[in-house]
């Protein structure tokens, strides 16, 4: 009998539950199978609208994760020293009562004193708000050192961005360029569309020093220099410029191309828009809309009188042979000098001459329709002042011979031959094989089109541009790409996500003051409009921790979790009683300058003996590196033991085509398990927390607990505004309302009856074009995702950041102190331009002062940094020294290679080296260079090197890798472990032989003259310059 | 490969004992009064309990011993079963010649069983060997010289430990004296021959196959591993990733030659010309030694040194490589 | 048996996309997971949390790098730059291995040009192709190991199998996994407790690791039906066998990378001529192409 135990038909389990992936913030469907109550198998939910039934590595072994020896189990009270890994378990009402003493004198006496930070929170719709209760402003999650580059730029451009706000249509693309991915928070969904790509045979384009994952199957890799994102994407400006290759219609019709800028140096409305008695922009228009001149078509536009149809591209663009070849022949190259104002011979573009008021022009409301706007040219207002449309003054930035292809090649490592095809696809893929379809739609000002047209270019980028101190700058620039090439929410492009687009910027500040029951105004982030909104006392100093929101960081809309730590420890800008962290790996790869960063959470005040940062609690599931170093541990549960919700007020999971919403509920119950675990939903914890600090909103008229029943009763009772809940998915009393409607108590059975999720589509009207789309609008608004149908404009040069440049010039209300005037003007320019990274521009200073100590402590061990750390953060007191004084001018010869780090798609930062299998594909990291660049440093594949920094050196393990750009170096990030966290046996290779780039990586940046230190962060936004590092390497004998 | 020692110990000591097995049944094949009954009996059980001894050892190589039997099953295509079976079959000559050398026979019986028990012993060497040269997934041993070595080798230990067998057992005439010497030594200059050869075409020999036929990339270009399935070792890795220094491996092929040849050549020389019974037993004694330890550490080169094309997969990916 | 059956007319197999496939490991995890706790599991783990862990997997994902310096030209692979290739200036270090360089310069001008190298990453995800002809079958003295009369695939019996390894030994493509845990032959069964289960819906019966992967890279179905999905992919797209001089006639097959283009989607555009095309910026200002456009919004 061949096989007499085969079983065809055996079922998985005997219970299948759905709810939501936790292994990564995809948050992807899945269905949970159990077999005698134990995990038998966890597959993807076909039906989920994120990831269709796919799952990632990640996610298939969450049973792993979910089962892991790691596991923190029972309240943990330190009885050691901070680091040394000593406690007692204490029961939860020990804990909890413990944690309100601390927090209750807080909030009685200031409380600001409570650092209240959230990491890879998933729940920041709870947390924040909780923290706006509590009435702190020091409250943030991770994007301020993730991607807020990202964010910010998108948002003070776009009303959306790239990260999960928004993406590629996967659908329609015909060309899509990618910019530093590795794997994205969209893991599942960018690999289903890049799967759907492949299908339809559209080129990938992978700008990316690195060429693995999504870089490997792309049709053309380009290896570019860390950092210079900027001058390619600014050299393809160009040339787009150059050969007038650019979609004008679309410009002045979405964006703010044509708005009338005031020229007036020196004088306060200097940079910013002309706009009349309303407050309303101003523009120039043709008196006449017919062709004065003879003018020919360009690109995007028709030969036909363009006004006469009014509206998005009335006129499809020349489609390939209708004269496309020749217009693409002939670009602008071919154009005849004008009669009218013949210009001397210049290599820096000059501007046209002056055209007269009355010469057919007037100044008009910039928003007006029906208007035939001018977008260049020096016009005089009615005012006497001179104003010139915002799309000169780009036009000139980018023709500068500074970002010419020839210019930036060596400065970027792509050959100007290159960049110029690349200009030259993008521009004949967006305007010669334009789509269309056939899709009446109602544009924002009422009027009605038949069809859709697309630029089937779409762009998408992530740390690779963001983690760099030229970040914000440079990922503006790309979404001017975008709309030069007509490309913002057009089919075939880049697409907004629901609940996105919004205003440009969100219309939501950052709360500043607090209301007579100690709450805050306003949610601790949001969007600074203007230098009013900063949190900044009278002198200018931050008010924040982080200094988010400061001078120094003025636009930090996520936080800076990064500086936190640090800040706290130096008491700068002050001191802080209690620092609260929720599953935020502070203590290791969440951290730059890891070493001292452990030695500050642990170091005391010489005067009083005390601990220099009072009480630190921690919420964590697993054994972290950042346990040891809590006072107070709240053990959380695990993803398959709780109820969640991936609310639209956090961060959202829709997709272009559906907004959408979902929860988690618990599939497995700690208590059941066997294994003794007393462990409680930290989101339950936090809401009990707060009942017993009697915070607004938590607790009842009689001061009882609002919220007994805990997170799930939270998720369903609570309104943001009335209405308007956590969950936007069957609210009203019976069900019946989505988006804003009366609580639903059955809100939850009926998540759970749907796949745990809910969707919304976008009418097939709003699909595109959302910004300007009353189909979208309207839709939106009836959810409560805007709060007006108006035109979303969008920003291609931002009034808002010349505000606070003129600021810095001395104008307005609010200034910048003294020494923070010239980093403000500098970076706070209304147009993106690109500048050397930060460190890289800075005097670099060679100071062995962490690398020498470690040196000889950690001689002999795998990496230097952390072994010396355990004895530095447990015993030795630790107490930087001053640095000496720099070396000038010597980064670039003395650390010539870039040092970055990426996600591997099988882990997820440090969480996946206690997963059994997770850890068999890599339990240890290697640092990867060219062969050339490793010949070079005589280093041969799987030698042993040492990796320099002006900060400090590990030492690793090298392989060769031909798909790295010579001059960079790069390793997987976060698989080096501190010995002993996450529970693994001695000598795992994560604690001998894996490493952590972060421990050369500073915190700070380099001295400026007065001493003073920067975090080593980006100047606009405060997010963190993880990419900016600048290493050298030599070969080191095996440890 | 890697060299498990319950598989080298295996093929070295049953390949003696089946040589030995060989010898004794052409013996007696030719001339049944060939030894004393003792001699017989005692060269018999020599012989068998090599044998045995050797596929008990094999049996702990097993994962799941107790199913040992199961092995009898596919005779029909695998190489590994029929050798289990032949073993199990030369048991029956092995019996029947026992029985009758017991009984004091001469006749045909003797002569019949001798003849099964020579054949069958040929026959489970050479299924031992032809486990090894069927697999085309490894090419030192996928080859026409692996099957002579076997057979080569089991006889070399078969003679030796008769010639040791006889000679401390008394027997002084010239058969211990000078033919049974002699055909060691013959034997052993055969087996370094063959040896010889097989290292050759170990050395010159190109792989059949490559990285880039192994992954089909060969079109694009020169195929090299960046990045295995995983940082440690797995199966695969341990048992057929196993790597060794050229320089060690010329080494130990010189030390196999000097014990599995020099030395019995050296020695049998000597062993022709003494005169004293016991310094021949010495000789012989020592000679077995050395043909043991000789063919267990060409057994281990053999091995050793073989490579597995999966090995491709994992090419430059290896920190031993 | 270990007697091979006839060829049956049916074929069931994976085909992998090498186009697509991003080296996540999904598909290797999916198999892990579902397989560990399944009727052919548990898959054993050998210290899972220490130094050395060792586990039995039945799908492993490789990462290769490919390099042709000629590649661009044979219009196959990676484009070449159309610079001259990357040039680094290769100087060796002037301190020893090992030593302190600290405090020397490097000489610069460090390299200011990383052009992109003619060079390919591939992920490479690898297990058992259920070939039609495989001596590991074959060579197994217990019929444990055997191949499936009516679709062709190769499963091991492990209540037969007495854990010899000689089946591993006789797989090129180092399909089949051991473990002294167990002590039985493991391997890749193409999901046979899936792909037929009635407990099922039918979606879900499709090997795990197909469900699993993201870019939707892998493709399972009857390659002995030549109208069959994945059939026609492997015509169209030239599928092709590993190690065909094994002689084992894989039932998987492998679709090669697709050739890069350098262009754009469509073939022969003149946007390359265009991007050559020198625009004279000196004889006036660009600017004033835009004075005369008639724009409306
Ligand atoms: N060199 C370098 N460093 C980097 C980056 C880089 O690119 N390069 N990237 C940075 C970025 S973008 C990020 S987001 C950070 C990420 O870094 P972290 O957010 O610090 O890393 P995680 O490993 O995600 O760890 C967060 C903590 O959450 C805990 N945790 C996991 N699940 C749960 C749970 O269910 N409940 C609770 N309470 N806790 C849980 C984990 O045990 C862990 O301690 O790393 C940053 N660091
Ligand atoms: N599997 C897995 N998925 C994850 C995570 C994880 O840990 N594991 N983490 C999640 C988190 S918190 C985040 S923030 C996201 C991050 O998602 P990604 O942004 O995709 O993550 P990184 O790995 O930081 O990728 C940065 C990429 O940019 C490239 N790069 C570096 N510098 C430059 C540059 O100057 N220019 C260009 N063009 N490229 C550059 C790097 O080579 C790398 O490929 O991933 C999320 N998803
Ligand atoms: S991408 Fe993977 S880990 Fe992240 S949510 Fe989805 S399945 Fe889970
Ligand atoms: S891949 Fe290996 S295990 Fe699978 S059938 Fe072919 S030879 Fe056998
Ligand atoms: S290990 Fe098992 S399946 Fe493989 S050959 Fe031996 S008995 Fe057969
Ligand atoms: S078909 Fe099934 S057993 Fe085979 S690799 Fe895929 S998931 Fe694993
Ligand atoms: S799941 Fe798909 S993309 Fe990922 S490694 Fe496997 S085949 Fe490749
Ligand atoms: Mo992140």
């Amino acid at each position: 009998m061949p096989h007499a135990n085969l079983k065809l038909d055996e079922p998985v389990g005997d219970e299948v539950k759905t709810t939501t992936c936790y292994m990564c913030a995809c948050r992807c469907g899945i269905k949970v199978h159990l077999k005698n109550g134990r995990v038998r198998y966890i597959q993807g939910n076909a039906v989920h609208p994120v990831n269709k039934g796919v799952l990632c590595a990640k996610g298939s072994a969450g049973i792993m994760q979910h089962y892991s020896p790691a596991r923190l189990s029972k309240p943990l009270l330190r009885v050691g020293e901070r680091g040394a890994g000593e406690f007692r378990e204490i029961e939860w009402d020990e804990a909890l009562a413990l944690a309100t003493r601390w927090l209750g004198d807080i909030r009685t006496s200031d409380p600001d004193r409570l650092a209240f930070f959230t990491g890879r929170d998933q729940s920041q719709a709870l947390t924040g708000w909780w923290a706006q209760q509590f009435g702190t402003v020091n409250y943030a999650a991770h994007g301020g050192f993730c991607s807020v580059n990202m964010a910010a730029a998108g948002m003070y451009t776009l009303g959306g961005s790239f990260w999960e706000f928004g993406e590629p249509d996967w659908d329609q693309t015909k060309y899509l360029l990618m910019f530093g991915v590795a794997e994205d928070h969209d893991s599942n969904p960018i690999k289903l569309g890049l799967g759907k790509l492949k299908g339809r045979g559209a080129k990938i384009v992978a700008i990316n020093p690195v060429r693995t994952g999504y870089a490997a199957i792309a049709d053309e890799w380009i290896g570019i220099r860390p950092g210079t994102d900027g001058l390619f994407i600014g050299a393809l400006i160009h040339e787009l410029l150059v050969h007038d290759h650019v979609d004008l219609d679309y410009l002045v019709k979405y964006t703010n191309a044509h708005y009338l800028v005031v020229r007036n140096p020196g004088g306060a409305d200097d940079g910013t828009f002309a706009r009349d008695a309303r407050g309303e922009p101003l523009c120039a228009a043709r008196s006449s809309p017919s062709p004065a001149r003879g003018g020919r078509p360009g690109w995007g536009q028709s030969r036909e009188d363009a006004s006469s149809q009014g509206g998005p591209h009335p006129n499809p663009p020349p489609r390939a042979g209708e004269g496309a070849q020749d217009a693409l022949a002939g670009g602008g190259g071919k154009e005849q000098p004008s009669a009218l104002s013949p210009q001397p011979s210049s290599k820096t573009p000059s501007p046209p001459n002056p055209p007269l008021e009355g010469e057919g022009f007037k100044v008009v409301p910039a928003d007006a329709v029906g208007i035939s706007p001018l977008v260049v040219g020096e016009f005089t207002l009615p005012d006497g002042r001179k104003a010139v449309p915002a799309f000169q003054l780009l036009a000139e930035r980018f023709l500068a011979d500074e970002y010419a292809s020839e210019t930036v090649a060596p400065q970027c490592g792509v050959d100007a031959a290159t960049v110029r095809r690349i200009a030259a696809e993008l521009a004949d893929v967006a305007f010669n094989q334009a789509i269309h379809i056939a899709q009446r739609w109602t544009d924002s000002h009422g009027r009605e089109h038949d069809e859709m047209i697309g630029r089937p270019v779409a762009m998408h980028a992530m740390r690779g541009i963001s983690a760099h101190s030229n970040g914000f700058h440079t990922c503006r620039m790309l979404h001017v790409l975008q709309m030069l090439l007509g490309a913002i929410d057009t089919p075939g492009s880049f697409r907004y996500q629901p609940p996105y687009p919004k205003a440009v910027p969100p219309a939501n500040r950052p709360g500043k003051s607090r209301k007579a029951n100690g709450a805050l105004d306003a949610a601790p982030l949001g969007y600074v409009h203007a230098p009013e909104d900063l949190l900044v006392d009278a002198a200018g100093t931050p008010r924040r921790i982080d200094k988010a929101f400061s001078w120094e960081f003025p636009l930090a809309a996520h936080g800076m979790l990064q500086s936190v730590i640090r800040n706290a420890w130096a008491g700068d800008p002050y001191r802080i009683d209690t620092l609260f962290l929720f599953m935020a790996n502070m203590g290791w790869n969440s951290a730059m300058n890891t070493t001292q960063t452990r030695a500050m959470l642990a170091e005391r005040d010489a005067a009083t003996g005390e601990y220099r940062i009072p009480h630190i609690i921690y919420a964590d599931a697993y054994w972290s590196e950042t346990v040891n170093f809590a006072d107070l541990v709240l053990p959380d549960t695990t993803y398959l033991e709780r109820h969640d919700c991936i609310s639209l007020l956090d961060r959202p999971i829709s997709d272009a085509d559906c907004a959408s919403d979902a929860i988690r509920q618990p599939v497995c119950d700690p208590d059941a398990d066997g294994t003794g675990r007393d462990v409680r939903p930290f989101q339950d914890v936090l809401i009990d927390l707060g009942a017993r600090l009697g915070l607004p909103g938590l607790t009842n008229e009689d001061g009882g607990a609002k919220y007994p029943g805990g997170y799930a009763q939270y998720i369903v009772e609570h309104e943001r505004a009335p209405g308007v809940g956590l969950l936007a998915g069957w609210r009203g009393r019976d069900g019946s309302r989505s988006g804003v409607g009366e609580p639903n108590p059955h809100q939850l059975d009926v998540y759970k009856a749907n796949n745990c999720y809910w969707h919304a589509p976008v009418p097939p009207a709003g699909r595109y074009y959302k910004m300007a789309n009353r189909n979208y609008l309207t839709w939106a608004k009836s959810l409560g995702f805007v709060g007006s149908t108006d035109a979303i404009v969008l920003e291609l040069y931002s009034e808002r950041l010349q505000t606070f440049r003129l600021a810095a010039q001395g104008h307005g209300a609010q200034q910048p102190p003294e020494r923070e005037r010239e980093r403000v003007a500098r970076y706070f320019d209304p147009l993106p331009f690109w500048y050397e990274c930060v460190e890289s521009e800075q005097p670099v200073f060679y100071s062995p002062l962490v690398g020498e100590s470690a040196r000889s402590a950690g001689e002999g061990a795998a990496h230097g940094i952390s072994q010396a750390s355990v004895a530095g953060e447990t015993t030795t007191p630790f107490s930087p020294s001053p640095r000496p004084s720099p070396l000038k001018g010597e980064g670039e010869e003395q650390f010539p290679l870039s040092a970055i780090t990426q996600r591997p798609m099988f882990m997820y930062h440090a969480w996946g080296s206690q997963n059994a299998w997770l850890r068999q594909i890599a339990t240890h990291n290697y640092l990867y260079l060219h062969p050339d660049t490793a010949a070079a440093h005589g280093v041969a594949d799987g030698n042993w090197v040492w990796v320099e920094s002006a900060h400090a050196r590990i030492r690793v393990p090298a392989r060769l890798h031909a798909g790295t750009a010579p001059g960079t170096v790069w390793t997987w990030n976060a698989i080096g472990k501190r010995k002993g966290a996450w529970k693994l046996a001695d000598g795992a290779r994560e604690y001998t032989k894996g490493f952590l780039l972060n421990h050369v990586i500073d915190d700070l940046l380099p001295a400026r003259e007065d001493g003073y230190r920067y975090a080593n962060a980006d100047p606009v936004t405060g997010q963190a310059a993880w990419f900016d590092l600048k290493v050298r390497i030599y070969a080191s004998a095996p440890p | 490969m890697y060299p498990a020692f319950s598989v080298l110990f295996f093929t070295t000591i049953s390949g003696c004992g089946y040589g030995l097995l060989f010898l004794l049944g052409l013996s007696l094949a030719a001339n049944p009064l060939l030894f004393v009954r003792n001699e017989s009996l005692l060269v018999l059980a020599a012989g068998t309990f090599f044998s045995a001894a050797g596929l008990t050892s094999s049996l702990l190589h097993l994962g799941q011993p107790q199913r040992a039997w199961r092995a009898l099953s596919q005779w029909r295509s695998s190489w590994l079963s029929r050798e289990g079976v032949a073993a199990l079959v030369s048991f029956v000559p092995v019996l029947a010649l026992a029985a009758a050398i017991w009984r004091g026979d001469s006749g045909a019986v003797v002569r019949v069983a001798a003849v099964a028990l020579a054949v069958m012993a040929v026959i489970t060497v050479c299924c031992t060997a032809k486990i090894y040269t069927s697999l085309k997934t490894i090419r030192a041993w996928h080859n026409g010289l692996v099957l002579p070595g076997y057979l080569a080798f089991a006889l070399l230990g078969g003679a030796a430990m008769l010639w040791m067998l006889l000679a401390a057992s008394g027997s002084d005439d010239a058969l211990v004296r000078a033919n049974l010497p002699a055909i060691v030594a013959i034997l052993a200059a055969a087996c370094a021959v063959i040896k010889r050869e097989y290292w050759r075409f170990v050395d010159t020999t190109p792989a059949g196959s490559s990285a880039e036929s192994a992954t089909g990339l060969g079109r694009f270009g020169t195929v090299r591993g960046v990045e295995a399935p995983h940082t440690e070792e797995n199966y695969l890795t341990n048992e057929m990733g196993f790597v060794l220094a050229r320089k060690h491996a010329a080494r130990l092929r010189v030390i196999a030659l000097v014990l599995f040849a020099l030395l019995p050549v050296a020695l049998v020389v000597p062993a022709m010309l003494l005169q004293s019974m016991a310094l021949v037993t010495l000789c012989a004694f020592v000679v077995v030694l050395g043909v043991i330890a000789g063919t267990f550490v060409e057994r281990w080169l053999f091995f050793a040194e073989a490579k597995h094309v999966v090995m491709l997969y994992y090419a430059g990916t290896r920190a031993q490589e | 048996m270990t007697m091979l059956p006839p060829p049956s007319p049916k074929k069931l197999g994976l085909v992998i996309d090498l186009d697509t496939c991003v080296g996540c490991h999904a598909c290797a995890v999916a198999c892990k997971e579902w397989n560990d706790g399944g009727q052919f599991g548990p898959l054993p783990d050998e210290n899972p949390y220490g130094k050395e862990p060792l586990g039995v997997w039945f799908n492993r994902v490789h990462t290769y790098e490919v390099r042709d310096e000629g590649l661009g030209a044979r219009g196959q692979g990676e484009i070449k730059s159309s610079a001259s290739p990357a040039t680094f200036p290769v100087k060796p270090p002037k301190s020893a291995a090992g030593s302190d360089p600290r405090g020397r310069r490097f000489a610069g001008p460090w390299p200011l040009a990383p052009g992109p190298s003619p060079t390919m990453t591939i992920h490479f995800p690898r297990s058992c192709l259920h070939c039609e002809t495989p001596d590991c079958v074959t060579v197994c003295p217990t019929g444990a190991s055997y191949k499936r009369a009516e679709d062709g695939i190769v499963l091991v019996d492990e209540d037969k199998c007495i854990g010899c390894k000689l089946c591993s030994w006789a797989c090129p493509y180092g399909a089949r996994e051991y473990s002294e845990v167990r002590g039985v032959m493991q391997k890749c069964t193409l999901c046979v407790d899936r792909i037929y289960n009635d407990s099922f819906e039918e979606i879900d019966r499709q090997p795990a690791c197909v469900m699993a992967c993201p870019t939707r890279a892998r493709h399972f179905g009857d390659l002995g039906d030549p109208d069959s999905a994945v059939s026609k992919l492997v015509a169209e797209r030239g599928g092709y066998d590993l190690m065909p001089e094994m002689g084992y006639k894989p039932v998987n097959k492998y679709l090669p990378p697709r050739p890069r283009r350098d262009g754009c989607g469509r073939v022969g555009v003149a946007a390359s001529g265009a991007a050559e095309e020198k625009v004279d910026l000196s004889t006036a200002s660009p600017l004033l192409r835009w004075m005369d456009r008639i724009l409306s919004r």
